[in-house]
């Protein structure tokens, strides 16, 4: 049964005379995936926001379940220099007990970093940390801005990977931002397309089809030049898993 | 007897300051508040100036003014163009100069400028002592009560918000607690050093704790350790007690750097 946790409609934001977001409607459902992508500036971060309540919109509205519990793993985080605070200290802030806090730095496969501090850690496993916060939250929604960045290429796979398990596990809505489609093709249930506006929505497969879509990313095998590792791009293995992606 | 009292006295307040300076000058490093903290202690001067000429208690008015101040700051920051660097260089500057002004114009007052700008330790009084006590521990008991959220805003401020704190009330209570910490450091330190009383401490105990509550204590402690570093120079050298206690503290920073960096 489709349970709905979440939906904005008609949400419009400006900030000063730049719009932002116009006229954006969606809904979230417990246990399926939702995919923002969109160039940037496109207002995905934004849209993000008013989802979990942190900026409001200028008109539309937002109506959530009660007690929606809500887990959030931001784009960056910018923890100062001289702060001393160890990764266990970290997801302790979420005020859950330590043995639950060991147990989330487990799921995400960072125990052994429980004592290093916060800002030794790597991109990836300062991913994993933040991951971690937010799943202690027991969420109904996930919301997870761009949670693969400055991550390499396995790592990416793996969070992704990890992402879709955990959302099954923990039976949530996921709302997710991303750059580039194709590694979250396999895993997601909704794809929207925004630039400002919604271009256009529906299954991956559907979406990569779309003029809306190919006017804003190009073919589906040019959505490799948005990927990061371009040495990879270059080399015969991506080569042959774009004629696939195209072929679709 | 009279020479021992008022250097009791002095060490006493100074003790009492630098319970609270140390964790909220953890905060003021963590958060990038220095210069923030300098605009409220600039407008404390012209807190006292109004004080004076209202004829209102200036221990009330020296909390209140820069409580005002940061309020104003809070929303001309959503309102303007202008970076909040600026804005605070602006107001800042505008209210020491005003303080100053107003303090000139004022008929029949003696006010000693260079107590007000540099401190005064050593007159300090046995009613000083109460006060500074009073607001201390009040400023202390708000940090250890609020000490686990105000961690948590100060990570992330969106995550807090998510994870159902109050950041709102929060930033509030933080600054209601350095207007009031910075009142009292004003007899110590002066406005225009008070900054530095709340920054060294902490910027010195950053490289040697591994918690933010080591961190805390350790910051009081060094700020307690210049002190009385500062008053023994004052004592056997005759300098004045204010710029002692920060160059006391100082040389505490620049010898924890050295051995910060041969530990690690």
């Amino acid at each position: 049964m489709a349970e709905q946790l979440l939906s904005l409609s008609n949400i419009c934001k400006h900030y000063g005379h730049k719009q932002v977001l116009d006229d954006i409607s969606l809904s979230l459902i417990r246990g399926k995936i939702t995919t923002l992508i969109g160039p940037n500036g496109a207002g995905k971060s934004t849209l993000a926001k008013i989802v979990l309540g942190l900026v409001s919109p200028d008109s539309g509205s937002r109506r959530c379940m009660k007690n929606l519990k809500i887990g959030y793993m931001p784009q960056k985080i910018k923890i100062d220099e001289t702060l001393p605070l160890s990764t266990l200290r970290f997801v302790e802030l979420t005020d859950r007990s330590s043995k639950k806090c060991l147990q989330a730095l487990q799921t995400v496969g960072i125990a052994s970093s429980a004592a290093t501090p916060i800002r030794g850690l790597s991109g990836g496993e300062l991913q994993r940390a933040l991951l971690a916060r937010a799943i202690l939250q027991d969420p109904d929604l996930l919301v997870l801005d761009e949670p693969v960045q400055g991550v390499d290429i396995n790592g990416q796979n793996q969070l992704y990977t990890m992402i879709n398990d955990l959302a099954g596990q923990l039976n949530c809505a996921v709302l997710m931002i991303s750059h580039d489609l194709h590694l979250v093709m396999s895993t997601t249930d909704h794809v929207i397309c925004l630039n400002k506006h919604i271009c256009c929505h529906g299954a991956p497969e559907q979406v990569t089809q779309d003029p809306a879509f190919i006017n804003i990313f190009g073919q589906a095998t040019t959505v490799y030049t948005h990927h990061h590792d371009h040495n990879h791009s270059l080399k015969g293995a991506a080569i042959e898993h774009s004629q696939k992606s195209a072929s679709q | 007897m009279i020479i021992s009292d008022f250097l009791l006295y002095a060490l006493l307040a100074g003790l009492g300051v630098a319970v609270a300076a140390g964790p909220l000058g953890c905060f003021v490093v963590w958060r990038r508040m220095a210069y923030f903290g300098d605009t409220l202690a600039h407008s404390a001067l012209l807190g006292i100036a109004l004080g004076i000429m209202l004829d209102i208690n200036i221990n009330v008015t020296l909390i209140i003014l820069p409580l005002i101040v940061a309020i104003i700051l809070v929303n001309l920051e959503q309102r303007t163009s202008l970076s909040l660097d600026s804005l605070l260089g602006i107001i800042s500057h505008s209210a020491l100069a005003a303080g100053l002004i107003l303090i000139a114009l004022l008929p029949d007052v003696r006010i000693d400028l260079m107590s007000l700008l540099f401190g005064d330790l050593l007159a300090v009084t046995k009613q000083d002592l109460w006060i500074i006590y009073c607001v201390s521990a009040v400023a202390v008991g708000l940090l250890l009560a609020l000490w686990k959220p105000l961690i948590s805003m100060t990570v992330d401020q969106e995550l807090a918000t998510i994870e159902g704190h109050n950041v709102k009330l929060l930033r509030t209570a933080l600054m209601l607690i350095t207007a009031m910490v910075i009142a009292i450091a004003m007899k110590i330190v002066g406005i225009l050093l008070i900054t530095a009383l709340l920054i060294i401490p902490a910027a010195t105990a950053s490289k040697l704790s591994e918690t933010p509550e080591q961190m805390a204590v350790l910051a009081s402690s060094i700020a307690t350790l210049s002190v009385a570093l500062g008053l023994a120079m004052t004592w056997y050298l005759d300098t004045p007690a204010g710029p002692s206690v920060v160059i006391s503290a100082s040389c505490l920073f620049g010898i924890s750097q050295v051995v910060g960096r041969r530990t690690s």
